[in-house]
């Protein structure tokens, strides 16, 4: 199986209020169509390290590489592009464009990268809102609904350019037990039936035991 | 550009969640232009109206009869004292009379030449206005109306009765507005005029005549050439001023400078005789501008206000359209974009407002003493105005737009997201 994400020894250090190693020596691996979790102590650095992965956060040392590619080499514009194609990003709260209706939230990575018309992206944003379970609301504005039908939508947009990876920072975090569940079994189903690759930070063990396998971080370590 | 709709797209969206705040940006650059708009069209059209006055009356060279000293007094011929201090004090031109020498022949010449619309000879004569017991002294010039009328725009001073009553009748006079007040005289009155040899001549009024300045209403009046030759008792050839109009006023220097050297004459053209003229219209399109752009840089701080916090508010639209590949160059092109539509808009609704405000000052009435052909305010409406209203408009809000747009591009997505 070929490999989707690695990174090679990478380090991070904030400086305010004062020089702190928050990432020390990071060297991590996804194989393509894995299911991966990673779990740690609110603090550890979960969220520092997703952020660099999903090249949002250009601030470190060492290598990332997505996709056969290494993003250190690319400027902003370059990375925004690999984001748009590549990463599907779930955040923990429900981030939407909130005047904007649903349907569009979704479309709007794909409009962004331009590949196909708009009748169509359309027409396959509406198939994952769907598959999500949110399609009767996708002529709502964005802010008239649950969080939880936000979280299905927000990975509807994840999901819109296929990309190579899913990335998701504490999906459930936010939501009630049920709600969780719901998200979890999507994300299962998008690794089984899609062979979809996702890093999925987490901190419920239960969730965490059923994906492929657990990254276990100490305090800027990979345990 | 591929992605300009979507750009668009979410721009426009920004706005009208925000309708409020973008139409009171709007109206700020609305007013801005609008007065912009008033200003030019009527400041303008007022200089417009002054230089129609100045141009269309004056002649572009005025010609009469030489009254200062001799340049080369004898003196300074005689080669005994050339080498001498001169001590002669107190030199005075040598008596002349009023006529211009060889005025027949210099009219001709004029007439001939190509660059001249036309010259007309007038000859002055000062008399005594007699109606009943009142008698005022004042000034008649002799004038072939028809040439007046046809290059100095006669026409429009004649407030009441008919100027080619001039030539229809010998004895027809065109009086001063304020001599006929002041006598109580009207169309179609007699008054004796008493020249300066002791003869009354009975005049028909054919017409009052009305300059705007009282000193010359209150004393002049207009007759036939010959009736005022007649009145001075002398011949034809007594001509006392030529009025020249060119085809260009741009020669009128060039020109004036070759009839005084040809002929023995005091030419005087336009510029020389306006020179103070320029520097009115100068300074009120200096207003014009200044009090415009105050007004849209008020309005611009406003535009630049509203971004602002537009930018504030929309902070978490900005990370997930960062987070999801839309580049800084996107997300600066956004507000830009709404920028430049508040300017759009606003400038096009400030042209409506100073179009409509132009028209309405162009049918409030304004009546004055001084300027009888005029019933209404003056606007100029030049096109010219109206393109640079909007080309302002537009540089301003870009402007203004374009500091919180560069603030908009440097958004770290990550500081927002982990701010939540
Ligand atoms: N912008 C920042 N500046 C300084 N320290 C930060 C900043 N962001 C996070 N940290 C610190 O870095 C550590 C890791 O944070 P984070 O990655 O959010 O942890 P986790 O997601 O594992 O809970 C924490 O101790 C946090 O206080
Ligand atoms: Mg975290």
């Amino acid at each position: 199986m070929s490999t989707v994400l690695k990174t090679i020894n990478i380090n991070k250090y904030f400086y305010d209020p004062e020089k702190f190693h928050v990432l020390k020596n990071i060297s991590i691996e996804l194989k393509n169509g894995e299911f991966v979790s990673i779990m740690g102590k609110s603090g550890c650095g979960k969220s520092t390290l997703l952020y660099i992965l999903s090249t949002m956060d250009t601030q470190y040392e060492g290598t990332l590489i997505l996709d056969h590619e290494n993003m250190s080499l690319l400027n902003n514009t370059n990375l925004a592009k690999i984001r748009n194609e590549k990463i599907g990003f779930i955040f923990q709260f429900h981030y939407l464009l909130p005047e904007f209706t649903v349907l569009k939230n979704v479309m709007l990575p794909a409009l962004k990268l331009g590949r196909q018309s708009e009748e169509i992206i359309k027409k396959s944003a509406f198939e994952k809102l769907e598959m999500l379970g949110v399609a009767s609301q996708a002529n709502k504005k964005a802010y008239k609904i649950s969080g939880g039908q936000k979280q299905r939508v927000s990975i509807a947009r994840a999901l819109i350019n296929n990309p190579k990876i899913i990335m998701a920072d504490e999906p459930t975090g936010n939501l009630d037990s049920k709600n969780a569940d719901n998200v979890f079994n999507i994300l299962r189903a998008l690794s089984l039936e899609q062979k979809m690759s996702l890093l999925v930070v987490t901190h419920d063990l239960d969730f965490a035991k059923k994906t492929d396998r657990i990254i276990k971080m100490g305090d800027g370590i990979i345990l | 550009m591929r992605n300009f709709g979507l750009i668009l797209d979410i721009a426009t969206t920004h706005l009208t969640s925000k309708i409020k705040q973008t139409i009171i940006a709007a109206l700020g650059v609305m007013f801005g232009i609008g007065t912009y708009i008033i200003m030019m069209g009527f400041m303008t059209g007022l200089n417009q109206l002054l230089d129609g006055l100045i141009l269309n009356r004056t002649p572009h060279i005025q010609i009469y009869n030489k009254t200062d000293p001799t340049q080369i007094q004898p003196i300074q011929r005689h080669q005994d004292f050339k080498f001498n201090w001169h001590h002669i004090h107190s030199i005075k031109p040598k008596s002349r009379l009023a006529r211009i020498h060889d005025a027949l022949p210099l009219l001709k010449d004029l007439k001939e030449n190509k660059k001249v619309k036309g010259a007309t000879p007038q000859t002055t004569c000062k008399v005594f206005y007699i109606a009943g017991a009142n008698n005022l002294n004042g000034i008649i010039n002799g004038i072939e109306v028809s040439e007046e009328m046809r290059l100095f725009n006669f026409k429009d001073y004649i407030v009441k009765g008919d100027p080619n009553s001039l030539r229809k009748r010998k004895n027809s006079i065109l009086l001063g507005a304020g001599i006929a007040k002041k006598l109580s005289l009207s169309v179609g009155d007699k008054l004796q005029v008493l020249g300066t040899n002791g003869v009354s001549h009975p005049l028909n009024i054919g017409g009052i005549f009305q300059s705007g300045l009282a000193e010359i209403d209150d004393a002049q009046s207009y007759v036939n050439l010959k009736m005022a030759q007649q009145l001075l008792g002398v011949g034809s050839n007594y001509i006392t001023r030529i009025h020249v109009k060119l085809h260009n006023i741009e020669h009128a220097l060039g020109l004036s400078k070759t009839i005084e050297n040809i002929f023995e004459v005091k030419a005087l053209d336009i510029n020389t005789a306006n020179a103070q003229f320029d520097t009115g219209s100068y300074i009120r399109t200096l207003i014009s501008y200044t009090v415009s752009i105050t007004l849209l840089i008020v309005a611009g701080f406003g535009i630049y206000n509203i971004l602002n916090m537009l930018i504030y508010e929309k902070m978490d639209d900005i990370a997930i359209l960062k987070a999801t590949g839309f580049s800084g160059n996107d997300i600066l092109l956004i507000f830009i974009i709404q920028a430049l539509i508040i300017g759009l808009f606003g400038g096009i609704f400030g042209l409506i407002l100073g179009y409509s405000i132009s028209i309405v000052i162009d049918n409030i009435p304004f009546i004055t003493e001084a300027l009888p052909t005029i019933k209404t305010y003056p606007i100029n409406y030049d096109p010219f105005f109206y393109i640079t209203g909007i080309s302002f408009a537009l540089i301003c809000t870009f402007l203004a737009g374009f500091l919180p747009a560069l603030k908009a591009r440097k958004i770290d997505p990550v500081e927002i997201i982990r701010g939540k």
